[in-house]
């Protein structure tokens, strides 16, 4: 073992996760050879933007200790409703507004989950099933159930922007869009919230132990207020990128999808006790999942078995660590 | 006996708190000097964590004055408490386990600045000189997690320093700890006070900081009953105090030599945990197993009850080989273990006592696939009726009891199988003075009837007032067995440490 | 104990509180839509709607009782149905013999049972012998289940089955809808093994202290595997009724009867961390459910609100189960000043 690999390198979730994209990436290209070209890679890359921002979200929730069902509903509310609104005064704003708007819906709505959870003391996992029922009922009922494609012109001007595209050698058209900036936004951002901030450092502490940190000062109930109202944020802008490159606004949309984002981010080495979850774990399960999703023909396995794959692998990245912990526990007395 | 009163670092006057109707403390005055160290003493229940919060800003007094470096303080919390100083240091420790060393350390330094960044460089700079100032060695970048139990002391006593603590307060600081270690720690407290930092121990084992400490204060039913320099009190002069009774000790009854051998172990090894272990317990003997905290003895007692599996060796009861590795086959052969950790691992504290009483006997209460609860209430309350056990009814719930009550009812669920051996891991661990006792009594009546009776334990006197014989373990070997009617405390204290 | 402290405890228990609840819900409804609220129509269609859901409810319920969760309980059900289905539409056709027909359709009905109880063994052994934390395992195995539903099918639904199969879902005994005596079956079976046998208070030991039942010499392994096979042959009856209801199979009915059932059982006072839960609360929480339903459904309120509402009850229900708001008041009073 090197000196600059962490101590706990080989039997970290991370190392397990990337050791399976990479050996399924050396199969598909095998079997395949246009697997690995830049096309693949940018249609892979673009799937993964809108399920890795709500992921990143979904993995600070967990570390702090909690869990949350309902951003999805929150991404959809807030895509949804910020269109209508801005379909109703304003279709030609221009689109850095609208995801603002967008933003701060998300933001509300996590900081109902916040205060239900931080100053109620409320269980994680109740209030935000129920908070999923409720906004998704609330943007059915009152705010509307149609989908709708003809959205502010500005919205579909996003989605066209690209950083790069071309066309390969082989002839394959290729485009990195703009989302994929917001994705590493994202994630700069919430790297520097996480390791670079004393609030950072809190949801960390809390996760690992809400007592103590309640006994050394810490504001906790400020500190899970901020996680929720931050995820509800991150969902914000999901949604809307979600509605942005979709071209449509489809209120039926992303909710259903939480329990995969959930398993995404526990693959990637986030613990539900809290205290424990990286961004690389995240990115990597994320990862791990869009190639599944998308790519499991290029191996030979029909679509068909796609969820009974997603399946195991959640069983395998859980249970490995799972049963290795519980065999060292025995073997510890 | 104390300097003047405006020298204290902390002074509280004529303190009185009331809970709903309920006086936890009664007018209690409560001084401690700069680098003067202070054993604050009394049974679950006297009033020393009420005192301990008042302290600390946890809860307001609801008479009497609190101040600090001189200072009146009519509306303490917490904040202020630790800004000026006054650092608690639980029972758990209260640290973070999935950070490491540093940032532990530097945690509550680092919020009390109201710094928005988090700069890992000067935590670890924070954290390296607390370690320096009590001179030990940790890596910082160790996960808390992975430590083991006096490390993650010291980093929290360094996480006090590292906040600048003037009075640092333990909450039963050596319950976990081992000689050796308990001895650092000695040494660590005497260097702090040195450096004007005052301590106060909130303690049940006694002995272990009286050496250091210049005053001890006892409090009984929220009021002071005794003050007084450390070097006037012995144990058993503060066990008089604690309880306001005297607490005889009866030494262990003779047994008959002759009886039949009950148990007989061979040849039990664990790698990495213990070896070769060797003992037969006679029908009504008590057997004591001691050692210091790493010397295998919870291991031993957990093979024996088969929640720890040996990798060789046998248990065999009354001639009949008892599969190891395996809880239920344990108690098939009617052993019986009562755990150390009484909350955790020995009651279900939510639930009623009929409920822990019964679970342990469930299959002779059920008829055609069916419980019948006239039977498990009878049963129930005739164990609560014969332990002596203080509750409503049987409906009650565990946790309403205090500590000496629930562990007669941890113990009323093993009697009920009417077992051959009961190993008991720390019988009366976090129990007061005064039902230690009556669990002591308890003990020699079970053995008195002929039940084979063993007790993990590092109490020395417990031991001595139970034990016909007394193993000594160390690094996972028997290395001395001794008779508990002659041993003393000062032979069994030196083959221990040796 | 004076009878007016058992009344008092009696009045304090969240049961009561949601037979409060439910039976304000149903004078509500019977008040504001009186003919057509209590009309025997409506109400033999809300008892043919609502045991396909309670009965996966009741199956969370046992899982929750040891602290876990049972995620899996929708692909459970799906997957029996389609293996039922499977046989259903291999061996009988609409021509043959209603005596032939029910012979198989009891194979079919046997086959799903035996899914169901394989698939919660499956659970059990991943969260006993391999210490998977049961949110996890039964999310995984609940992806596996559905899918395997989708690769037997092909992601569409099975179709085509004789008319016994009606029986299940449709059919009344005495004027008792067949899925509600199934379900009451059910219920009475569940309440009788959480409080009348070793199993049940093995179960809710454990999920008041798992440790606590290790060191009391509990046979854990085999109570758990008990539980996850329980859940999923509860969860196969609520699999054959929606086949029976439907008149199909598909690998993704009742989708968003998971988060239902975890809510049922909430609600019902069922604690999510284990060790405390009782039938008669889940009961009355699904009775509270469908009189609102059923009555905003009267009221010509829409699908999506009723979503709402129930999720808005489930949030009021914890915030009085947990006195939630003594906490809140706390937090503002011990605010620094």
């Amino acid at each position: 073992m090197k000196s600059w690999l962490p101590k706990d390198f080989w039997t970290r979730n991370e190392t397990l996760v990337a050791g399976v994209i990479a050996l399924f990436c050396i199969i598909a290209t095998l079997s395949d050879p246009r697997f690995f070209t830049i096309t693949t890679v940018s249609d892979l890359l673009r799937a993964s933007i809108v399920i890795g921002i709500l992921a990143v979200g979904a993995m600070l929730v967990l570390v702090s200790g909690g869990i949350d069902v309902s951003f999805t509903a929150i991404a959809v509310f807030a895509m949804y409703a910020s269109s209508v609104v801005f379909l109703a005064i304003w279709p030609a704003a221009p689109w850095p507004l609208i995801f603002v708007i967008s933003i701060i819906f998300g933001a509300l709505l996590g900081a109902i989950n916040g205060f239900f959870i931080a100053f109620l003391g409320l269980p994680t996992l109740i209030v935000t099933l129920g908070t999923l029922s409720i906004f998704r009922g609330f943007l059915l009922t009152f705010v509307g159930s149609q989908r709708i494609s003809a959205l502010p012109p500005s919205m579909r001007d996003f989605s066209r922007g690209v950083l790069a595209r071309g066309t390969t050698e082989a002839g394959n058209f290729y485009s990195i869009p703009w989302s994929v900036l917001a994705l590493v936004g994202v994630i700069v951002l919430t790297w520097f919230i996480l390791q670079k901030t004393m609030l950072g450092r809190s949801i960390y502490a809390i996760g690992g132990s809400v007592e103590s940190a309640r006994r050394i000062g810490i504001n906790v109930k400020g500190t899970q207020f901020f996680v929720y109202v931050y995820v509800g944020a991150l969902a914000g802008l999901a949604g809307i990128i979600h509605g942005s490159v979709g071209r449509m606004a489809d209120p039926f949309s992303l909710v259903g999808l939480e329990l995969s984002v959930i398993a995404a981010v526990v693959l990637g080495g986030a613990r539900l006790i809290g205290g424990y979850g990286t961004l690389t774990g995240t990115l990597l399960g994320v990862a791990l999942i869009v190639i599944v999703q998308n790519s499991l023909i290029v191996i030979g396995i029909p679509t068909t078995w796609q969820s009974v794959t997603i399946g195991l692998l959640i069983l395998l990245g859980t249970g490995v660590p799972a049963y290795r912990a519980k065999r060292a526990a025995a073997r510890a007395g | 006996m104390s300097p003047t009163r405006d020298t204290a670092f902390i002074d509280l006057r004529a303190i009185t708190k009331r809970y709903a109707g309920v006086t936890a403390l009664d007018s209690v005055d409560f001084a401690v000097q700069p680098g003067e160290a202070v054993c604050l003493a009394g049974e679950n229940g006297s009033g020393k964590s009420t005192l301990i919060k008042i302290i600390s800003g946890v809860e307001p007094a609801t008479e009497g004055m609190v101040l600090i470096a001189g200072e009146d303080h009519p509306d303490l919390n917490p904040r202020i408490s630790a800004a000026a100083g006054v650092m608690v240091i639980f029972q758990d420790f209260s640290l973070f386990p999935n950070l490491n060393v540093a940032e532990n350390i530097a945690f509550a330094t680092q919020l009390s600045t109201h710094q928005r960044l988090f700069k890992p460089r000067a935590s670890r700079e924070i954290a390296r000189k607390a370690l320096d100032r009590i001179g030990v060695e940790i890596d910082l970048d160790a996960r808390v997690e992975t430590l083991p139990v006096a490390q993650k002391q010291l980093v929290a006593i360094c996480r006090a320093l590292a906040s600048e603590a003037q009075l640092i307060i333990m909450d039963e600081p050596t319950t976990a700890l081992t000689e050796k270690e308990v001895r650092r720690l000695q040494g660590i407290i005497r260097m702090l006070k040195e450096e004007g930092v005052a301590v106060i121990f909130v303690s049940h084992k006694l002995a272990e900081v009286l050496e250091v400490s210049e005053k001890v204060v006892v409090l009984r039913n929220g009021k002071k009953v005794a003050e007084g320099p450390a070097s006037k009190f012995d144990t058993q002069s503060l066990a008089y105090h604690m309880t306001g009774r005297d607490v005889p000790e009866v030494p262990p009854s003779d047994h008959t030599a002759g009886a039949e051998a009950l148990m007989e172990v061979r040849g039990l090894s664990k790698e990495g945990s213990f070896e070769d272990i060797n003992f037969e317990l006679r029908a009504g003997e008590v057997l004591g197993i001691t050692g210091l905290l790493g010397s295998g003895r919870t291991s031993v007692a957990k093979a024996l009850f088969g929640l720890v599996a040996p990798d060789a060796g046998t248990i065999t009861v009354e001639s009949q080989e008892v599969p190891t590795g395996d809880p239920q086959a344990a108690s098939m052969a009617r052993i019986g273990y009562v755990p150390e950790d009484r909350l955790t691992e020995g009651l279900f504290l939510s639930q009623s006592i009929l409920r822990n009483v019964a679970i342990g006997r469930l299959d002779a209460h059920t008829t055609n696939g069916f419980l019948n609860m006239g039977s498990l209430v009878d049963e129930a309350s005739g164990w609560l009726k014969r332990l002596k056990v203080k509750a409503p009814d049987v409906a009650a719930p565990v946790q309403s009891l205090s500590g000496g009550n629930q562990q007669r009812v941890a113990l009323a669920r093993w009697l009920s199988r009417a077992p051959r051996v009961l190993v008991l891991n720390g019988p009366s661990v976090g129990v007061d003075v005064g039902s230690k006792a009556d669990i002591h009594d308890i003990i020699r009546d079970l053995a008195s009837q002929g039940i084979g009776i063993i007790v993990i334990s590092d109490d020395l006197p417990e031991l001595l007032a139970t034990c016909h014989r007394i193993l000594v373990m160390r690094d996972g070997r028997i290395i001395d067995a001794l008779d508990g009617r002659v041993a003393t405390e000062d032979d069994l204290a030196r083959r221990l440490a040796s | 104990m004076s009878k007016q402290a058992s009344r008092s405890t009696l009045t304090a228990a969240p049961e009561f509180r949601l037979m409060v609840i439910a039976v304000l819900v149903f004078g509500l409804m019977a008040v504001l839509s009186p003919d057509r609220f209590l009309s025997s129509q409506n109400l033999t269609s809300m008892a043919f709607q609502f045991p396909e859901f309670a009965i996966l409810a009741l199956a969370m319920t046992l899982a929750m009782m040891t602290g876990g969760i049972d995620l899996s309980v929708v692909g459970i059900a799906n997957l029996s149905a389609v293996v039922a289905a499977l046989i259903l539409t291999q061996f009988t056709s609409p021509e043959m013999a209603a005596g032939q027909s029910a012979l198989w359709l009891a194979l079919a009905i046997t086959a799903a049972l035996c899914i169901g109880a394989l698939a919660g063994l499956a659970n059990g052994c991943l969260v006993a012998f391999f210490g998977l934390p049961p949110i996890l395992a039964t999310l995984g195995s609940g992806l596996v289940f559905t899918g395997f539903a989708i690769a037997m099918t092909g992601g569409s639904a099975v179709m085509g089955f004789p008319g016994t199969v009606a029986l299940i879902g449709n059919a009344q005994v005495m004027g008792i809808p067949v899925p509600l005596i199934l379900f009451a079956l059910l219920a009475v079976i569940l309440h009788f093994i959480l409080t009348r046998t070793a199993f049940g208070l093995k179960v809710t030991m454990y999920g008041a202290n798992p440790l606590a039942a290790l060191y009391a010499a509990i046979d854990i392994n085999r109570m758990l595997l008990k539980v996850y096979v329980i859940a999923g042959m509860f969860a196969s009856v609520a699999g054959l009724i929606i086949m029976s209801r439907a008149n199909s199979a598909k690998a993704d009915y009742g989708s968003s009867y998971l988060l239902l059932a975890v809510l049922i059982a909430v609600l019902g006072g069922v604690n999510p961390y284990g060790g405390y839960g009782r039938v008669i609360g889940v009961v009355l929480a699904v009775l509270s459910m469908q009189f609102l339903s059923s009555g905003l459904n009267m009221l010509q309120v829409s699908n999506f609100a009723r979503e709402l509402i129930w999720g808005a009850l489930l949030i009021l229900v914890m915030v009085i189960n947990t006195n939630a708001l003594a906490t809140l008041r706390n937090s503002f009073a011990k605010a620094p000043k």
